[in-house]
């Protein structure tokens, strides 16, 4: 016996819950609260959302007329973040950037993750020569880079948040696609999809009740390191100048507007939105660990 | 009385001394002291066997000792000395001195503790450059010295091999090679052979035997296998929950038995040589969750002998003389380890000689599996023969016992039947209808008939699924019962397997090992099948935990009048449960026949040195054993040898082995063997140890020498 199995408790009445729970359930608030960087990191995700959506409510601005008497104030009481060139007050205009990248964000993730976990697990669940092909094709798209074809796309077509989102979705299925097949693999091996198989289950039986809610605790994982992935991405369109259009707008729109002014001593153009980018997108990368190590333990225990 | 608590001059002869040692661990918050009070010593040049069941800490003294605790882990009391010198408190640089030099640690699991990157001939040099200053090529030349000495032929061709390009058994003898490559002067075995077949696990325990002697080391055998302590360990430490229950010779601790977990423990076993008609004696309840502070003996709420002071104080380790110790306030009187008034008799599900109508059939059946091939290349690796044209009747209500060595193609055999491989010829028969090759519903529907219990008792069960949603499950997929009457179903489940109904709500991780593997058999009754093949039903199982599953399987054959199919490697277990077995070697059937007729009088020379290999808790039956059974590895299935499978390894095999192959055929009624050479019955009942005895045997030679 190894070391591990001798620490193994067997708990008949189970006092050991607590600590089993924690690693069984990792989803729970408690078990991501034991780790103190994953909390942080949801709290600033907490905040993101609260600011960007709620807000605006609290703090009322013009962004909708453009405004050049006001432009390029410098924060004061009255703009507490200043004005930018064309005179929205850049707080709010802030809040207004992070309910888009927050939408699309989530959406663009939701999207690939659906996708990437169905065709992930079939691939997985198939196997022989159609997980083959099925894999190969997902080699073939990884291959082609996808801001290319987001220009592209966002070229021919006016960009709007659903377009994004299905645009930016259909890229980023490749990776959950990939952690669900090898996840599935190991898994239909097991004992209890055997079992069920035995039983005389069907095949949607098993993808439904034992394969997916088994692999969903690396698609949750996977979730927040996409919402990330996403929203540096929309960034990444809007600082080219191929984000939302005008007058909607995103961070990245901001922060390429921003830089013409950096050299001039505008800083709140350019350090408030790069400071909320780069916090965001760290908030859920901390996030993600924390469920990470989490979802792991249960696997080295 | 002598007690071991106060201080005793140091005596000559000790090559390791624990005194009063109590381990800690930090986890998830928790304090858990697996370890507590365990006194014991080693002395000059012998076996120490250090036994008990998982979690009861032996191999956390065994690391302790190596000074390599697991993160969190740490010595809070109590002193380890090694040859006079103490070893705790030691710091890190001055541990690494004595680690792989004087004391050595072999490792259960040789694939992975060792390095896939690096050959053997590396991985057995390193410690002798460390420990010994040696040049590259002294180290290596050593290396070479030492593999020869654990018995690998060629070994200057094997150095530049990798690990993966050895058998398990091979592997085991590189661990070996490693250890006492530097000569230390105590060995710390862990479960040196727990992952090896009985074959080889005897080849691996007699080099270490002989290996000790010749090099002149002390070793600490730590092992969950009472028969391997029977036969190779001088003296026993029996452990239970962190404490030392029993310190004895091994002589005295299987005759003169004092503790009563001791006591328990051996009768909990089955042996080969038991009648099944009495029920197995089983502990009951769990082993004590270490986290829980529990006041008294740690056994006292499982023991038949507890009094109210057994709950209350902690017994200490005492006994009329130090050379056998026992911690009980009641200790028993030492003679009858199985009290025939304990014994509840159990009669057979069916009488010997009353021929049933068949209720499963195997007709020739074959599994190859295509050797996987390059998906560029195309290369073809040949198909392995898992099973080879196997034929074989279950009469209705009739248990059937599977016995054999890993990669004998006794698990796909049993996948086959229930459906989750199909065979590559031959047909399986229920009731005289195949159920091979038939698509649809309607199969689907004929294999709900035969239901699988499976091995392991984490993996069978779904993770994220209820108990109640477990039972349940079988029940919706056939689609039978509305939700009420599956509740009440599932409700009579449980109770067939003796868990409460509280049990329902509870998730997996929830339950113990035991509690587990009665959810899995529940499960695969729920159905009523016709049929149940329980693949390894208790091999995952601690040895109280497995007389307990062990008797409910009985019982419920009995009760349900069940056919089943029981496969396993344990000869004994298959032995207790089965009316009739047969044996497999390599995708063969080799022999058939009722338990007596296989343990008595096996006519199969594999049978009979697969009997001599399997170590028996009784240290009377072990010494009466030949030096080795079944010598030699298990050939590729790939390419088996032609002709009979085991002429390779086979004592008697003669130029017709080679060329014709054996046919089953009956040498008594009802009892098949395939053997051109079939052992007699005369030769019984000492006959499977004689057919062992005719080969010429190194040890044996040595020993006729002097």
């Amino acid at each position: 016996m190894s070391a591990k199995t001798e620490q193994e408790p067997s708990p008949e009445t189970s006092k050991d819950e607590r600590v089993a729970a924690s690693w069984r359930l990792p989803l729970t608030l408690k078990g991501v609260a034991r780790y103190r960087l994953g909390l942080t990191g949801g709290c600033l995700v907490a905040f993101f959302i609260l600011f960007s959506f709620l807000g605006p409510m609290v703090y009322q601005s013009n962004q909708n007329n453009v405004d050049t008497l006001n432009a390029l104030l410098e924060p004061s009481s009255e703009h507490l973040l200043g004005t930018d060139a064309q005179g929205f007050d850049v707080l709010g205009r802030l809040m207004q950037g992070g309910q888009i990248s927050l939408q699309i964000g989530f959406f663009a993730a939701l999207i690939a993750t659906v996708t990437g976990t169905l065709y992930g697990a079939a691939a997985g669940l198939i196997g022989g020569k159609t997980d083959a092909v099925m894999m190969r094709f997902v080699d073939i798209l990884m291959a082609i880079p996808f801001l290319f074809v987001a220009l592209i796309v966002s070229t021919r077509f006016n960009p709007s948040v659903l377009s994004l989102s299905i645009v930016l979705g259909l890229f980023s299925w490749l990776v959950p696609a990939r952690l669900v097949r090898s996840e599935v693999l190991s898994l239909r091996t097991r004992d209890y999809v055997s079992a069920a198989r035995s039983m005389g289950a069907g095949k949607w039986r098993l993808v439904l009740t034992h394969l997916i809610p088994n692999a969903l605790g690396v698609v949750i994982v996977n979730i927040t390191f996409q919402v990330a992935d996403t929203i540096l991405a929309v960034a990444t369109l809007g600082f080219l100048g191929f984000g939302l259009s005008y007058p909607e707008t995103d961070w990245g729109g901001q922060l390429s507007s921003g830089v013409n002014y950096l050299l001039s001593g505008y800083w709140w153009l350019i350090y408030p939105v790069g400071l909320c980018l780069v916090g965001l997108v760290l908030a859920f990368n901390l996030v993600g660990e924390a469920l990470r190590d989490v979802v792991d333990k249960r696997r080295t225990v | 009385m002598i007690e071991t608590g106060q201080p005793v001059d140091r005596e000559v002869g000790r090559v390791l001394d624990v005194r009063d040692l109590a381990i800690r661990i930090n986890a998830h918050g928790q304090q858990v002291e697996p370890v507590a009070g365990v006194s014991f010593h080693l002395n000059e040049g012998e076996t120490l066997g250090l036994v008990g069941e998982s979690g009861c800490g032996k191999s956390m003294t065994g690391l302790a000792i190596m000074g390599m605790l697991p993160p969190g882990g740490s010595i809070s009391r109590g002193s380890i000395a090694l040859a006079g010198d103490e070893l705790v408190g030691l710091g890190e640089r001055a541990y690494r001195q004595v680690r792989g030099n004087d004391i050595a640690m072999i490792f259960q699991d040789s694939m992975t503790s060792l390095n896939p990157t690096k050959t053997i001939g590396y991985q057995i040099a390193e410690p002798v450059r460390i420990h010994r200053g040696a040049s590259n090529r002294e180290a290596l030349e050593r290396a070479a010295e030492v593999l020869s000495m654990v018995g690998i032929a060629r070994p200057r061709e094997r150095m530049g091999d990798y690990p993966h390009q050895l058998s398990g058994g091979m592997r085991q003898r590189v661990m070996i090679a490693m250890a006492l490559a530097c000569e230390p002067k105590v060995v710390i075995a862990d479960e040196p052979t727990t992952a090896l077949d009985v074959t080889i696990q005897a080849q691996v325990l007699e080099l270490l035997d002989n290996l000790k002697a010749k090099l002149g080391m002390s070793m600490v055998l730590i092992t969950h296998d009472m028969g391997v302590v029977a036969s190779r360990a001088d003296r026993v430490n029996v452990m239970y929950s962190g404490r030392i229950a029993e310190i004895a010779g091994t002589e005295d601790l299987f005759s003169r038995t004092r503790h009563p977990y001791t006591r328990d423990l051996l009768a909990s076993i089955p042996l080969l040589g038991q009648d099944r008609g009495t029920a197995l004696y089983s502990i009951k309840g769990i082993p004590p969750d270490l986290a829980e502070r529990q006041s008294g003996c740690r056994y006292a709420p499982r023991c038949q002998n507890a009094t109210a002071k057994c709950h209350e104080e902690e017994p200490v380790l005492a006994g009329v003389s130090t050379d056998h110790l026992f911690a009980c306030w009641n200790p028993i009187d030492g003679e009858g380890v199985r009290d025939q008034s304990a014994q509840v008799q159990i009669r057979s599900a069916i009488t010997k000689d009353v021929p049933t109508k068949p209720r499963l059939s195997l007709v020739h059946l074959v599994k190859e599996y295509r050797g996987s091939s390059s998906a560029i290349l195309g290369r073809s690796l040949g198909s392995v023969k898992a099973v080879s044209d196997v034929s074989l009747t279950i009469g209705a209500g009739e248990t059937y016992g599977l016995v054999g060595e890993s990669g004998c193609g006794k698990t796909t055999l049993g996948r086959m039947i229930v459906g989750l491989e199909a065979p590559t010829s031959g047909k399986v028969l229920l009731d005289g209808k195949s159920i091979s090759h038939v698509k649809g519903r309607d199969a689907r529907h004929r294999q709900r008939e035969i239901q699988m219990m499976f091995q392991d008792p984490y993996g069978s069960l779904d993770p994220r699924m209820k108990v109640s949603a477990i039972l349940a499950e079988p029940l919706v997929i056939a689609g039978q019962l509305d939700a009420e009457a599956r509740r009440s179903r599932v409700a009579e489940l449980l109770d067939h397997v003796g868990l409460p109904l509280s049990a329902l709500k509870k998730l997996p991780h929830e339950m113990s090992g035991g509690q587990r593997q009665r959810i899995g058999l529940a499960r695969a009754l729920a159905v009523e099948p016709r049929v149940l093949v329980a693949d390894e039903p208790v091999s995952a199982l601690d040895v109280s935990i497995r007389s307990q599953v062990l008797n409910l399987m009985r019982k419920l054959q009995n009760e349900l009048g069940l056919t089943s199919l029981v496969i396993s490697h344990d000869l004994a277990v298959v032995k207790y449960l089965a009316d009739r077995i047969g044996v497999m070697y390599l995708g063969k059937l080799v022999e058939e026949g009722t338990g007596d007729d296989i343990y008595k009088r096996p006519a199969h020379p594999y049978t009979a040195g697969l009997i001599a290999a399997i170590p028996e808790p009784d240290p009377a039956i072990e010494r009466g054993k030949p030096a080795a059974g079944v010598r030699g590895e298990l050939p590729s299935p790939i390419s088996p040898p032609s002709g009979c499978r085991f002429r390779t390894r086979c004592p008697m095999a003669q130029e017709i082995c080679t060329t014709a192959e054996p046919p089953l055929a009956a040498i008594q009624p009802g009892h098949r063997v395939a053997c051109h050479f079939p052992l007699s019955a005369a030769e019984a009942p000492g006959g499977a140890n004689r057919a062992w005895q005719q080969e010429p045997h190194p040890k044996r030679l040595v020993l006729l020498d002097e």
